[in-house]
């Protein structure tokens, strides 16, 4: 089928683009962009995008499907649903699944539901270990091979040095990435909350910030001497964005993200006691947020993931201590991407880079960009489409968004995977 | 702090409708308390008589986690009150059988209770309850976790007023482990609200909160520095888990630096006193010759302690009254 997307303001980070022009969609590929057609184009369908925006369909290095697990929370057909009404049409998922993902037979289950449902393109990420247990290590070669993107321990780090030191010698030399998310689990000492203003006011068991940078300093040590592609997930501190510029300035081969919500909120959200503003890592400081965003627009945060968690409503009706971490985000992802080019912090062009061609880079796939020849993963955008964050309306079953009557300007008004429409009309 | 928010424990008047933390809470809400408490001491004897206010309410007193003179000071004064009660001890409840907090509460509310006094180990925990319990349901805060035991803070502060008339101009010490103490954050936020003149908080740096400028309080890790010139001293109770989690090295050396003793007790004033929300370790925070001695009321508070959870409970039925009319 030949589509045709005209007159629309088309973002490619990767290409250097954004003009208003033509899109031109054939068997399912990106066949060209421009005014002329490509030689023999006829478009079956054509859409005008007066006034509108064109962007690559959204890499997401970290969204939990739910699946497999437990079916009320969700599933993979659900998920990937959410992710394409925001846009998002790449997703990458963590291995903390039930069972774990850390076996030839949980990958394939995960890539054979995500076939069924076509909605977005999903790519496991395996476990370092099995079980996510931090002892043994599991068939990362095998893992790799039936299709995990890169490994992970997703928020279970592996504590015992050796055991990291050994199992990222063993992935440098079978060319596997693996995703680092640091926290020193003594350090964390069951604690909920960061540790500060607000802890200190209500009471809740603290997380410091060393909890995260002691096992930062760590693992970057680890991966100088072992040699492995490493990418540092969920960063959250000040301290962690000069560790890493440093070691990036240094000639490092890192790379790192940041979960959306550690963006816009901060410790003052949590003084409710409200659960929906839980989270792993916790919310840290007005200073942690800046230094966060400061550290985007240098350049030493590459991407920006959603750390999408559904989770039913009796996870988070709990007092705060005892509720589940996590945030419904995929929905969000995009509109809070570009609420910070509102307020300045970044410009368009880096905020889709850091959504698209950067996290692509970061795992080494063809997508995330609109090059001839790539799938035709792209998101049409209104931006001036104003709308109320309702997190009972989300697509998503989990419906814990801690941006519940947040105001947005600018929509995702349709999702193409593959040069399909998958979302909107 | 962002305190923008509506105050959940104030209603439609800007009243007390639950008591969950005196952050928010103004100088009004709590002088009204200790005025009322006042109402229920006998002039002549000291003793606390028996009022018809309550009858017909039920109150059920939910403890999920044990306590001796809390509940039972609660208990009397709900008695005294003339309201019928229940105590839930949830050791023997079914929240072990694997029911939800909520529904344990919306089950123990279908049996008509008027007000839930809820004591439990997690922060912010009577908030939870009171976001979830029926509009005409009232909850009181017997202790959440570590983050506050308001009835506590307020018997302090009748304590103190007792003795001293009035808050506004004291220096006030508090001695030991701030950082864990909910009974601490409350007398904090009190004695802020009520415009003490400094509070100090003393001990070494592991048992502080991590922001203490956030409070409001001047931190002493040298006690005698501490005590000196204030009017009131409160210690507070160490806790055995904190030598398990290194944050000290053992209680003797506890009580060699910040033990309350009688040599100690001199650089405070003359006439400061002493009080301890209890229950006292001897000779771990507080010397036996300072905790029985002339200066201590630390059994007085006791006593008060019912009648000023008597007024906490009585304001907030007349306050929903007072709504309906």
């Amino acid at each position: 089928m030949n589509l045709l997307v005209k007159n629309i303001r088309i973002i490619d980070p990767l290409q250097n683009i954004d003009e208003v022009t033509n899109l031109y969609v054939s068997q399912k590929k990106i066949a060209a962009i421009g005014t002329p057609p490509p030689a023999k184009f006829n478009a079956e369908t054509t859409i005008d995008g007066t006034g509108k925006l064109l962007f690559p369909g959204l890499v997401d290095l970290q969204a939990r499907l739910a699946e497999p697990g437990s079916y009320y929370k969700g599933s993979i057909a659900t998920e990937t649903k959410a992710a394409v009404a925001g846009g998002i049409t790449t997703i990458c998922c963590p291995p903390d699944t039930n069972p774990v993902n850390d076996c030839q037979a949980v990958t394939e289950l995960i890539k054979r539901r995500a076939r069924q449902a076509a909605t977005a393109f999903v790519l496991p990420i395996g476990a370092i270990t099995q079980g996510l247990e931090g002892k043994l290590l599991a068939n990362m070669v095998s893992l790799k091979k039936a299709g995990c993107i890169a490994l992970s321990q997703a928020n279970q780090p592996i504590q015992n040095s050796l055991i990291l030191k050994n199992a990222m010698a063993y992935a440098a030399c079978n060319n596997i990435t693996v995703m680092l998310r640091c926290e020193d689990q003594q350090l964390k000492n069951d604690g909920v909350a960061h540790s500060g203003a607000v802890s200190s006011h209500l009471g809740l068991a603290e997380i410091s910030s060393s909890a995260e940078t002691v096992a930062l300093a760590r693992d970057l040590i680890l991966v100088a001497e072992t040699g492995v592609k490493a990418h540092f997930s969920l960063i959250s501190t000040a301290k962690s964005v000069e560790m890493i510029g440093e070691a990036k300035k240094q000639g490092l081969p890192i790379t790192c993200d940041v979960a959306i919500a550690q963006l816009h909120l901060t410790e003052y959200d949590v003084m409710e006691f409200n659960s929906l503003f839980n989270t792993t890592p916790p919310l840290r400081s007005k200073d942690d947020k800046e230094a966060l965003r400061i550290g985007l627009k240098t350049g030493v945060i590459d991407a920006i993931v959603s750390d999408h968690t559904p989770l039913n409503r009796d996870d988070k009706l709990l007092p705060f201590g005892e509720s589940k971490p996590g945030i419904s985000s995929l929905e969000t992802l995009l509109s809070l991407a570009l609420k910070l080019v509102e307020e300045g912090v970044l410009d368009l062009l880096s905020a889709i880079q850091k959504l698209t061609q950067n996290p692509a880079k970061i795992i080494g796939i063809n997508k995330g960009s609109l090059t001839i020849g790539n799938p035709a993963d792209f998101c049409i955008y209104n931006p001036d489409h104003d709308w109320v964050l309702d997190r009972t309306k989300l697509v998503s079953a989990g419906d814990n968004s801690a941006f519940d009557g947040w105001q947005f300007t600018g929509k995702v008004e349709a999702t193409y995977f593959q040069g399909r429409l998958v979302y909107g009309d | 702090m962002r305190l923008s928010k509506p105050n959940i424990q104030l209603n439609a008047q800007g009243k007390l409708h639950h008591f969950l933390t005196l952050e928010g809470l103004k100088h009004t809400h709590l002088t009204e308390i200790l005025d009322v408490a006042q109402t229920f001491i006998d002039p002549a004897t000291g003793e606390i008589n028996k009022v018809d206010s309550l009858h017909g309410k039920a109150i059920m007193n939910l403890f999920f986690e044990p306590s001796t003179r809390t509940l039972t000071t609660f208990e009397i004064a709900e008695k005294r009150l003339s309201a019928d009660v229940v105590n839930l001890n949830i050791e023997t409840s079914s929240t072990k059988k694997g029911e939800t907090l909520l529904d344990t509460l919306w089950n123990l509310e279908a049996m008509l209770a008027d007000m839930f006094v809820v004591r439990h180990n997690e922060s912010g925990a009577a908030h939870f309850i009171a976001k979830h319990v029926a509009p005409q349901v009232h909850v009181i805060n017997a202790g959440d976790g570590q983050h506050a035991h308001p009835t506590q803070a307020m018997l302090d502060m009748f304590t103190i007023r007792k003795h001293k008339k009035d808050i506004f101009d004291l220096k006030v010490a508090i001695i030991g482990d701030i950082q864990h103490s909910r009974v601490v954050r409350s007398q904090i936020q009190a004695l802020s609200i009520l415009e003490a003149r400094e509070i100090r908080v003393i001990g070494p740096t592991t048992l502080m909160p991590s922001n203490p400028d956030a409070l409001g309080v001047h931190v002493y890790h040298d006690i005698e520095q501490g005590l000196d010139g204030v009017d009131v001293i409160i210690n507070v109770r160490l806790q055995n888990e904190r030598m398990q989690s290194a944050l000290l090295p053992s209680e003797k050396e506890f009580f060699n630096l910040y033990g309350l003793t009688k040599e100690r007790l001199k650089f405070a004033k003359a006439d400061a006193i002493v009080m301890h929300p209890g229950p006292i370790n001897r000779g771990v925070e507080i010397d036996s010759e300072v905790a029985d001695g002339e200066q201590s009321v630390i059994l007085e508070q006791v006593t008060y302690g019912i009648a000023v959870r008597m007024a906490v409970i009585k304001t907030i039925f007349d306050n929903a009254q007072a709504l309906k009319k």
